[in-house]
């Protein structure tokens, strides 16, 4: 098969429906964007991940009188309920933090709101006792047997704002691939679209192809080319775009957040890893797209 | 070469069969005219033989094909080694006229240099030599019908269908391109010619078979036109 002569009929099966082109290339352009997007995000939460895994602790609040009178842990029932805490099988390790350092790291943590840091009186913040578990997934349990306990105030589990933060982060991840997937129907059914309109105006010539002898593969060839280099422009574009909205949004709005260190810093070289998915995708896509519209409309 | 047995075609959307029982056999290096009014079955019989429509009933058999059988994907197998001609020459518009025969060829995967060699000598067979490189749309109706017949004949085909391939031509062109179908057929292709042109018929006293009605009403070996009318 001449190479010349199928990619000659693509150029000009792509300029004779220059609007209906575009069009296909746009939809698709940012449905990958879409997904691209998504995929950025899904990094971005395997990221956090990883990053906090390790830190999940838990944290027993002791009650106000075991706060006011013990520096350093040293009487019961502080001492006993630690050395209970290093003997539990679940237990990897156990920190005690008094009031004036909980006051330190309040103060730290809230170094944006001095307003506050000047409201609160070091006694109001309680010694806490910060115990990591080898499975923080076995947290309801350890509360229960730690609930009642002399001393103990409150059994707080921090992952829990942890899961605040990640299932917001999934719901963003969801939506964007919802619209995404909408938007990729509409590509889908456009590119479809433009092949048949492709196929039909050029009927004539295709059926004096298939007079003299040319297979149906020959000649809907230049069809299936013209819907996967669309989908590639697309692809291409989508791609800019994200490196694009990468540069001008995100490292611009979520420029603080970032440097604090509450969301991981997302890199040109995520960017670069989600793209050759998004030109995977689209080729995969127009591909299937344009072979089943020639399988089941086009009969020439 | 063309072999029909006992072939039956009813449309859809007719109550009365196109062909009804039509047996013809045609032999090697034949040349046989199909005459009959409109609508009397001619052009569905020579889509019978191109598969462009399969039988409803009957054998159709081209150069031991089995057509009416023939799966889908050996169709254009069976295509390149049949010639045809229009009465409207189905030129490709936008491919000058060594294009246009050379696609042929490109079709069937000659290669580049056999291309090269054989279109500049087919174009002369058919009187076009000078006109290569000229688009279909600037030459005369009988130039066009040369192209096509080129087209139809560079990869030397076994049987050459011709449906009406004078209809849009006057009598003088109409008779060069006679001339032209004849030596094809002496060189031992099979050409068989749909027409309703009498003169064309009575001059050239070659085998004859009339349809009428989807029916064969008669097959002469040196026949004419209107012969009992």
């Amino acid at each position: 098969m001449r190479a010349s002569f199928v990619f000659s009929e693509v150029i000009t099966g792509l300029r004779r429906n220059v609007t209906m082109t575009i069009a296909m290339i746009l939809t698709t352009s940012i449905s990958l964007l879409l997904l691209g997007g998504g995929l950025l995000v899904v990094r971005m939460i395997d990221k956090m991940q990883d990053r906090y895994h390790d830190k999940v602790e838990v944290a027993v609040y002791l009650t106000k009188d075991v706060s006011a009178n013990d520096r350093d842990c040293g009487k019961d029932p502080c001492a006993a309920l630690r050395s209970s805490l290093e003997t539990n099988g679940q237990v990897d390790s156990v920190v005690y933090e008094n009031q004036e350092k909980s006051f330190e790291r309040f103060k730290r943590s809230f170094e944006g709101n001095p307003e506050l840091v000047q409201l609160t009186r070091p006694e109001a913040l309680p010694a806490t006792l910060w115990v990591k578990l080898k499975n923080p997934e076995r947290f309801d349990a350890f509360q229960k047997e730690l609930a009642g306990k002399p001393g103990v105030d409150r059994v707080a589990d921090q992952g829990a704002f942890l899961d605040r933060l990640f299932s917001l982060l999934n719901g963003l991840r969801n939506g964007v691939f919802a619209i995404a997937l909408l938007q990729a129907l509409a590509a889908l059914l456009l590119i479809s679209n433009t092949i048949q309109l492709s196929a039909f105006t050029r009927r004539t010539e295709v059926g004096i192809m298939r007079l003299v002898g040319a297979t149906r593969w020959y000649t809907q060839l230049p069809f299936l080319l013209e819907a996967v280099v669309a989908g590639l422009v697309g692809a291409v574009l989508a791609v800019g775009m994200l490196f694009g909205f990468k540069s001008l949004f995100i490292d611009t709005v979520f420029a603080a957040p970032i440097r604090a260190g509450v969301f991981p810093k997302l890199g040109l070289a995520d960017v670069a890893y989600v793209s050759p998915i998004l030109v995977l995708v689209a080729t995969v896509i127009s591909a299937v797209t344009g072979y089943v519209t020639l399988r089941l409309y086009v009969r020439l | 070469m063309i072999r029909l047995e006992h072939v039956t075609k009813v449309y859809k959307t007719s109550t009365r069969p196109a062909l009804q029982d039509v047996s013809v056999q045609v032999d090697k290096g034949e040349f046989v005219f199909l005459i009959g009014p409109s609508g009397s079955g001619k052009s569905t019989f020579l889509r019978l033989l191109l598969r462009e429509d399969v039988p409803s009933k009957g054998l159709v058999e081209v150069a031991d094909w089995d057509v009416a059988k023939l799966p889908r994907r050996r169709v254009p197998k069976l295509r390149q080694r049949i010639g045809c001609v229009f009465q409207d020459f189905r030129l490709l518009q936008n491919k000058t006229v060594a294009e246009n025969v050379a696609f042929a060829l490109e079709v069937i995967g000659k290669p580049r240099h056999t291309i090269k060699k054989v279109v500049p000598e087919v174009l002369e067979l058919v009187g076009l030599e000078g006109k290569a490189d000229r688009m279909p749309t600037e030459l005369s109706g009988g130039e066009q019908q040369r192209v096509a017949i080129a087209r139809a004949f560079v990869n030397r085909p076994l049987v050459l269908l011709a449906d009406e391939p004078t209809g849009n031509l006057d009598p003088d062109t109409s008779q060069d391109i006679m001339l032209l179908l004849e030596r094809i057929n002496r060189t031992g292709t099979t050409v068989l010619m749909a027409t309703h042109d009498h003169s064309i018929v009575d001059s050239m006293r070659r085998r004859v078979v009339e349809l009428q009605l989807g029916r064969v009403v008669r097959d002469d070996r040196r026949g004419v036109y209107g012969v009992g009318r």
